[in-house]
């Protein structure tokens, strides 16, 4: 009784959407946060084998197969030039849906899920410049959720076939 | 109630396409002379059906342009207009002004007004020159007489459509608007025949109208806009007169408000999904191309949903096999394993022949194609089409056509000769030109024939020195001099012209058909013509492949690009400048591709002794590669790698193997480039930071 009241709150408070606030999905590289819009993200799954593509960027692992479509993943933390991490039971694949010429699905590799957050336009703020020294346009802008600070992405440009190819 | 007609646009478009390649076939046949009735008929009934369609969805300007056709059309019908090659011209540029529209439409894009007003005007004039003028004056002459002798300011309309009439897909708001937009339209409903609610069939019309249309009109138009469901309803048009006009204005403003209100908002309320859907469609219009269709037989639907239940039963009787398996049964679940083999396999060929259509999809582009190229060079062609109905896949279709058209305006261009130049050599002076399409083996054969000029080797050679292709003292059989004709660059016209003659076309050709895995060869001799034969693999979705391993990774190489496999002996390896190296086979001497070295990947074994060669043609080159083992042979799905990512160098597509892994598919010419340029297979993100 008492786990199904749980569940019961836990779906209200994904289904409270305030007036014209995004959803977005948080998860966890390293000790960073990052959100993607929720609309975007099409599946989570765990890691699993991918085959490798011969003379392709470090941060592609390869391509997966999702129920019979080959869906290329990037390795995020390679992606963003950190440390290379082992993968884990915890580690997942957050499959998203990449608008650009054509509308495509890649992969992408991350440490693990956080949550996900109602935010409004307002609460984005920019995001910051630190010059030539560490990219950031990936980042659309940063909210603060409780006492963290996440990173907002912008997918399409992060994914283009220009960025992974 | 309103439908929302949108949904029906994708049947408009493909049949109005099916139409306008029945009209341009009939237009085409025509020309041979006899104006044979039928044949115009059914050009006419093509144009008829495209007209009410495009009025039926409110493509105006389509409905409009068509009408103009029509006319025309109708006139040599009737006998009334002779039937010139000027007329057919025309019709034919029409045909494919409203092929541009339509699909200018379809795509929610801008039409060519200019070509269209162009062709429009011609049209008109046509018709100005023709019968159309007095038809006009008949028309005007009735309406007059209609107007003056007797004072007509209108037309009485009652309008009954039978119980059955909105079956037929026609909707009496869409005539009542058409009606309304020709005049004053004053509607009275007329509900009598509705029955009471319990035995009402809500797709039976009950309702009837008389309306009162003050207008000048004639009462030809307003036939027309009831053109289409005049055997199904009952229809009266009477003459209004001025005297009754008070009276009827009067009943009008009262009685007739309220019809005509509620006629305004079910038009409103229909058009507004439409429009909805207008805009979607655009947006999806921007990211893919118009979903294409297909039609299939039923006989092979048939016999697909028999396999089905073969299927089903084979999948039922394994299912009971296994609820209660002892080991005594293992012969049972052999049986049925392999049963299933055959099913899935049976399956796999059914589904592949829906795939399949007839050539003649390629081929039937060619008459208008010589038409209009011999109209605009003078030489005379007899262009003859056999094996249409040879079928292959559609997506080799799609992918073959252009190449196709290539080779059809080479010959007709540089190969045949003009009349005059025929009768010189002796020859006829028509020239033929043959296309023919059979199965061989698992492959398409399709060849294109003239009698013309043939390839002039002498000139070929010149000009290939010229360009710096080959030296001036190479000595080149006749075989090895046609084939220059492939390189890159390579042009013989004497005049660029409009047909062909750019240089560009040839070794585009060439590199066409080898994406799609087939080859062409040339068969040409000097004054007697030239024969172009395509080789192509029947499917482009399955494959044969053999599984290799390299390091870690397993790959598919297609079992078609294989010519042997060897062990290597070190003694018939040989150096070339300490770098390159060369296996001795037999007579010949292939380059050594380690696999692992163009792929870079961490390789397990390097001595060549170790592993094996396999010997691969590709570009027609033999090479051979260098790779750790040979795993099994099994058929292989396609699937291409650029849905998601981007076309790699060195890979076809993938795979997915039995255990749902993903297996990438070895494409041998491009192996090959990779192995002469190892930068061409670098990843866009390096050279986009190099740059």
């Amino acid at each position: 009784m008492s786990e199904e009241l749980q569940v019961n709150d836990s779906l209200d408070v994904m289904g409270e959407i305030e007036d014209g606030a995004e959803q977005f999905l948080t998860f966890i590289l390293g000790d960073e946060e990052y959100g993607v819009e929720i609309l975007r993200v099409q599946e989570i799954k765990g890691w699993d084998n991918v085959t490798s593509i011969p003379n392709s960027p470090h941060y592609l692992c390869g391509v997966l197969n999702l129920r019979g479509t080959i869906v290329p993943v990037v390795d995020l933390r390679l992606r963003f030039e950190m440390a290379e991490c082992e993968y884990t039971p915890t580690t997942v694949i957050v499959v998203l849906n990449i608008e650009g010429e054509t509308q495509r699905t890649v992969g992408i590799v991350v440490d693990g899920m956080s949550d996900t957050h109602n935010v409004l336009p307002n609460d984005i703020k920019p995001s910051p410049d630190f010059g030539s020294s560490i990219k950031t346009d990936y980042i659309t802008g940063l909210v603060t959720i409780g006492d963290n600070m996440v990173m907002l992405l912008d997918i399409d440009r992060l994914l283009s076939i220009e960025a992974i190819g | 109630m309103s439908i929302d007609i949108s949904q029906f646009h994708d049947v408009f478009f493909e049949e109005s396409f099916e139409g306008l390649d029945a009209m341009e076939s009939g237009l085409l046949n025509l020309e041979d002379g006899a104006a044979d009735v039928e044949a115009i008929n059914t050009i006419f009934r093509a144009a008829h059906s495209i007209k009410g369609g495009a009025g039926t969805f409110g493509f105006m300007a389509v409905s409009e342009f068509t009408h103009k056709m029509e006319t025309l059309l109708d006139e040599m019908r009737n006998g009334e207009r002779e039937v010139t090659p000027e007329s057919t011209n025309v019709l034919l540029e029409a045909v494919d002004v409203l092929r541009e529209m339509l699909t200018a439409v379809q795509q929610d894009e801008d039409t060519d007004d200019a070509r269209i007003e162009a062709v429009c005007q011609q049209l008109i004039e046509m018709l100005g020159g023709g019968d159309e003028s007095s038809e006009i004056e008949q028309e005007t002459e009735a309406d007059s007489v209609d107007s003056d002798d007797e004072k007509s300011i209108g037309w009485k309309i009652d309008f009954r459509p039978h119980l059955h009439m909105l079956q037929t897909g026609n909707d009496p708001v869409r005539l009542l608007r058409e009606l309304d937009s020709l005049g004053d339209l004053s509607v009275n409903l007329d509900d009598s025949q509705l029955p009471l609610f319990s035995d009402l069939e809500p797709e039976d019309s009950y309702l009837a109208w008389h309306m009162e249309l003050i207008s000048d009109v004639a009462k030809e138009e307003i036939v027309e806009i009831f053109e289409w469901v005049e055997d199904d309803c009952d229809l009266t048009i009477e003459a209004l007169f001025a005297a009754a006009e008070t009276s009827t204005e009067l009943s009008e403003e009262t009685e007739t408000q309220q019809p005509e209100e509620s006629i305004a908002e079910i038009t409103e309320t229909e058009l507004k999904p439409t429009a909805g859907e207008k805009t979607e469609t655009k947006q999806k219009s921007t990211t893919t191309p118009a979903a294409a269709s297909i039609r299939v037989g039923t006989d092979k639907i048939d016999s697909l949903i028999n396999m089905v239940g073969e299927l089903v039963i084979t999948q039922s009787m394994l299912s009971q096999v296994g609820d209660n398996f002892t080991e005594d049964m293992l012969p049972q679940l052999i049986d049925g394993l392999a049963q299933l083999e055959r099913n899935t396999r049976e399956m796999q060929e059914g589904v592949m022949r829906i795939r399949m259509l007839p050539i003649s999809f390629a081929f039937n582009r060619f008459p208008r194609l010589v038409h209009d190229l011999t109209d605009k060079s003078g030489k005379q062609v007899d262009l003859k089409l056999t094996g249409e109905q040879t079928e292959l896949d559609k997506t080799v279709m799609e992918k073959i056509g252009d190449p196709l058209v290539h080779l059809v305006r080479n010959s007709l261009d540089h190969g045949l000769e003009t009349p005059e130049v025929r009768l010189a050599a002796g020859k006829s002076e028509t020239g033929t030109l043959k296309l023919n399409a059979y199965h061989q083996g698992g492959n398409i054969v399709i060849e294109i024939e003239d009698d013309g000029a043939g390839l002039d080797e002498d000139k070929i050679f010149n000009k290939a020195v010229e360009k710096g292709l080959v030296n001036k003292t190479d000595n080149l059989n006749p075989e090895k001099i046609h084939e220059l004709i492939f390189m890159p660059g390579f042009s013989t016209a004497d005049v660029v012209s409009d047909i062909s003659g750019r240089g560009v076309g040839m070794d585009v050709v060439r590199k066409n058909i080898h994406s799609l895995g087939g080859s062409v060869e040339i068969d040409s001799k000097q004054g007697s013509g030239t024969k172009f034969t395509i080789r192509l693999p029947l499917t482009l979705a399955i494959m044969d492949g053999q599984t290799i391993r390299v390091a870690n990774e397993n790959y598919i190489l297609p079992l078609v690009s294989i010519v042997e496999s060897i062990e290597i002996k070190s003694t018939d390896i040989k150096q070339v400048s300490g770098k390159g190296e060369l296996y001795k086979l037999r007579e010949d001497y292939v380059p050594v591709i380690r696999l692992y070295d163009v792929f870079n990947i961490e390789p397990l074994i390097t001595d060549l002794e170790e592993g094996l060669l396999v010997v691969v043609e590709g570009d027609g080159q033999k090479v051979g590669l260098f790779i750790d083992d040979l795993l099994g042979q099994q058929q292989v799905v396609i699937k291409s790698l650029e849905t998601n990512y981007r076309k790699v160098v060195g890979l076809s597509g993938a795979t997915i193997l039995g255990d749902g892994t993903v297996a990438l598919i070895l494409d041998v010419p491009g192996l090959i480039s990779l192995y002469r340029e190892p930068s061409s297979g670098k990843s866009l993100v390096k050279s986009e930071r190099a740059a």
